[in-house]
């Protein structure tokens, strides 16, 4: 690599202004289908932060042996390879929440944001550069996973991670639980929310 | 029109400096300027045609063709009670006091949240406030279930003016129509609230005013036993435990969200709407087609499994909200479908899925409001398509006569 890479600047932009989630608008289908509740939502942040960060170094350093005409093809055996890790140590350690997920770990493999990040960074990279940039896309994506899943679960069914918060003196002045949050179109607005406030603060995000 | 603008003209002196009547100028000047500002009209040369109408003057008519069945509303809200306590004599000026009493807390929260919030961005924006809100504020209450708590109410206006109207642009700009999202907010967010048979007849105290029925008093909507019916012969009852018939559906005297039960009032609504130009008649005439044909086809082929085929098509535009869809919902300018053919079309196909909806899905009593708004979503489409069509044809002629010349 004949340019220097800023390591702060590949770590830290995919959290605000290169954000994977408002700003690509990758992965929104495991956004709106694992965040009706915050637990699933953090296991699913995590896997996605080991998934890329591993497949990203692994992908950077065979970067050079792999065949240009079948690297897609390389790049899915690797990341199904760490599902398939990932899915096995979830069901061997945390079996609620790996069944709550059910699918959503298996199509981690055919999240947008992977095979993005493999094949514009990783294929391009050393593997420490790679790392990084598999870490914040990673953590820019459970970020907003959480803060989704936080006001989902928090208004859709008064609880966060499972305990209740909203007092019970609410429900008898006559609060009810908002069941539109735990549905879907939900999430849309949610990430909408989560966009327009980031948009407004980031004035050359916008688009004319 | 001609003799209330002669008739404001001859009284007008009366209100200015010095009238008799001075001290009612303002009432005097709110008149004139819903009925005649601006007025401009078209200038007698030149191509282009324009009335002394805008926006504001638009929207007062409307909310003048709602108030029969805001009227009714407030009677039928206070029959329907005193039928809840069990009562056989009903006095005219207290059900009336009640019905008020009961919507009042409603329009004024549905008032202050959305034009709070249309002030709000108008300031934020440095744009002039628009009436834009004038409709759906008396249209939301009178939508709603009578006992829909005011806090609900309060969420789901908000939601549905920043979220359907205010980010894309304001008035004049929405996708879906305003009230209805409102609506559909609350059905999806809180269903327990918003359906069953709990809701639709006023039980307690209205600010105070009247007797608390018994608790656990419950009583469904016609359609509500309609699809929770099963086995045996249909029969409905009122909020009283008498049975109803079609007539008492036409007259309005039916448990039912608080604007929607009479249509003897929808059409007097309707009337004032279509002499004045405001709705679409296509829109209004494809709709209850479009209802008639899909209720006939539901009752022919009537099943057991699905008990709302068991109404006649007529039933089926009586009962519910389909009529007052039809005539206040549906021809919403906005939302609407713009061109000739695809108003027919819109109409139609409103009228068709609001029957299959509320006949085939027995977890959804009625359908109109979902209808409107899937339909609402596919109006652009439909004006693509017409429009499209027509560039074709005239194509094709344009290739023809170029041919033979």
């Amino acid at each position: 690599m004949a340019e220097k890479i800023d390591y702060k600047n590949v770590l830290f932009n995919p959290f605000s202004k290169n954000n994977p989630v408002i700003v690509q608008i990758l992965g929104i289908c495991s956004v709106l289908a694992v965040t009706a509740k915050l637990a699933p939502a953090l296991v699913m942040g995590l896997s996605v932060i080991a998934v890329l960060a591993f497949s990203n170094v692994i992908i950077s350093l065979i970067r050079n042996t792999i065949p240009t005409n079948i690297r897609i093809i390389v790049q899915l055996v690797v990341v199904a390879g760490l599902v398939v890790i990932v899915s096995q140590l979830l069901q061997a350690y945390a079996y609620d929440v790996s069944k709550q997920l059910s699918v959503f770990i298996g199509l981690i493999i055919t999240n947008c944001i992977l095979m993005g990040r493999l094949e514009a960074f990783a294929m391009a990279n050393r593997p420490w550069a790679s790392f990084l940039d598999g870490i914040g896309n990673g953590v820019g994506y459970a970020g907003i996973l959480i803060i989704v899943g936080f006001f989902r679960e928090l208004l859709g069914s008064g609880t966060l991670l499972g305990y209740q918060v909203v007092p019970d003196s609410f429900y008898e002045a006559g609060y009810v639980n908002n069941g539109l949050m735990i549905l879907p179109p939900m999430a849309l607005v949610t990430v909408a929310c989560i966009i327009w406030v980031h948009r407004s603060r980031n004035k050359d995000l916008q688009e004319p | 029109m001609k003799f209330l603008k002669n008739y404001l003209d001859r009284v007008r002196p009366n209100f200015e400096e010095g009238g008799k009547l001075h001290a009612f100028r303002s009432v005097f000047d709110g008149f004139d300027t819903f009925l005649f500002t601006p007025s401009t009209t078209s200038p007698k040369r030149g191509l282009q045609i324009h009335d002394a109408i805008d926006s504001k003057r638009t929207m007062i008519i409307v909310v003048m063709a709602l108030m029969p069945c805001f009227f009714f509303g407030m009677y039928n809200t206070g029959y329907q009670h005193q039928l809840a306590l069990g009562l056989d004599t009903f006095p005219f000026w207290e059900m009336m006091l009640y019905g008020f009493l009961s919507i009042l807390p409603k329009v004024v929260v549905a008032y202050l949240v959305g034009l709070g919030i249309e002030f709000a961005f108008a300031q934020w924006r440095h744009e002039e406030i628009q009436e834009g809100f004038l409709v759906s504020g008396i249209l939301i209450p009178m939508i709603l279930p009578v006992e829909t708590p005011l806090w609900m109410m309060a969420v789901a206006v908000a939601f549905s003016v920043i979220f359907v109207k205010e980010v894309f642009g304001g008035t004049g700009y929405n996708i879906f129509n305003v009230a209805l999202v409102t609506r559909a907010v609350l059905f999806f967010s809180y269903p327990a609230q918003m359906s069953g048979d709990r809701v639709f007849v006023a039980t307690g105290k209205a600010l105070g005013y009247g007797t608390a029925a018994v608790d656990g008093y419950t009583c469904a909507t016609p359609l509500g036993q309609i699809a929770t019916h099963s086995g045996g012969a249909l029969e409905l009852t009122g909020a009283g435990g008498d049975p109803l018939t079609a007539w008492d559906a036409f007259v309005g005297l039916i448990p039912g969200s608080f604007g929607e039960t009479s249509v003897i009032c929808i059409l007097i609504g309707a009337a004032i709407l279509l002499l004045c130009r405001i709705a679409d008649p296509r829109i209004m005439l494809s709709v209850f087609a479009g209802g008639l044909i899909m209720g006939w086809i539901a009752n022919t082929f009537e099943t057991p499994t699905y008990p709302a085929s068991y109404l006649s098509p007529v039933d089926q535009l009586l009962y519910g909200g389909f009529a007052f869809a039809a005539v206040f919902m549906a021809t919403d300018p906005v939302t609407a479908a713009r061109t000739t053919t695809g108003k027919y079309i819109y109409g139609f196909l409103i009228g068709v899925i609001a029957v299959i909806i509320r006949t085939y899905n027995n977890g959804y009593p009625e359908g109109a409001m979902l209808a409107v708004l899937l339909m609402n979503a596919f109006a652009p489409l439909i004006d693509y398509c017409v429009v499209q069509s027509n560039i074709r044809r005239r194509m094709r002629r344009a290739r023809i006569n170029s041919k033979t010349a």
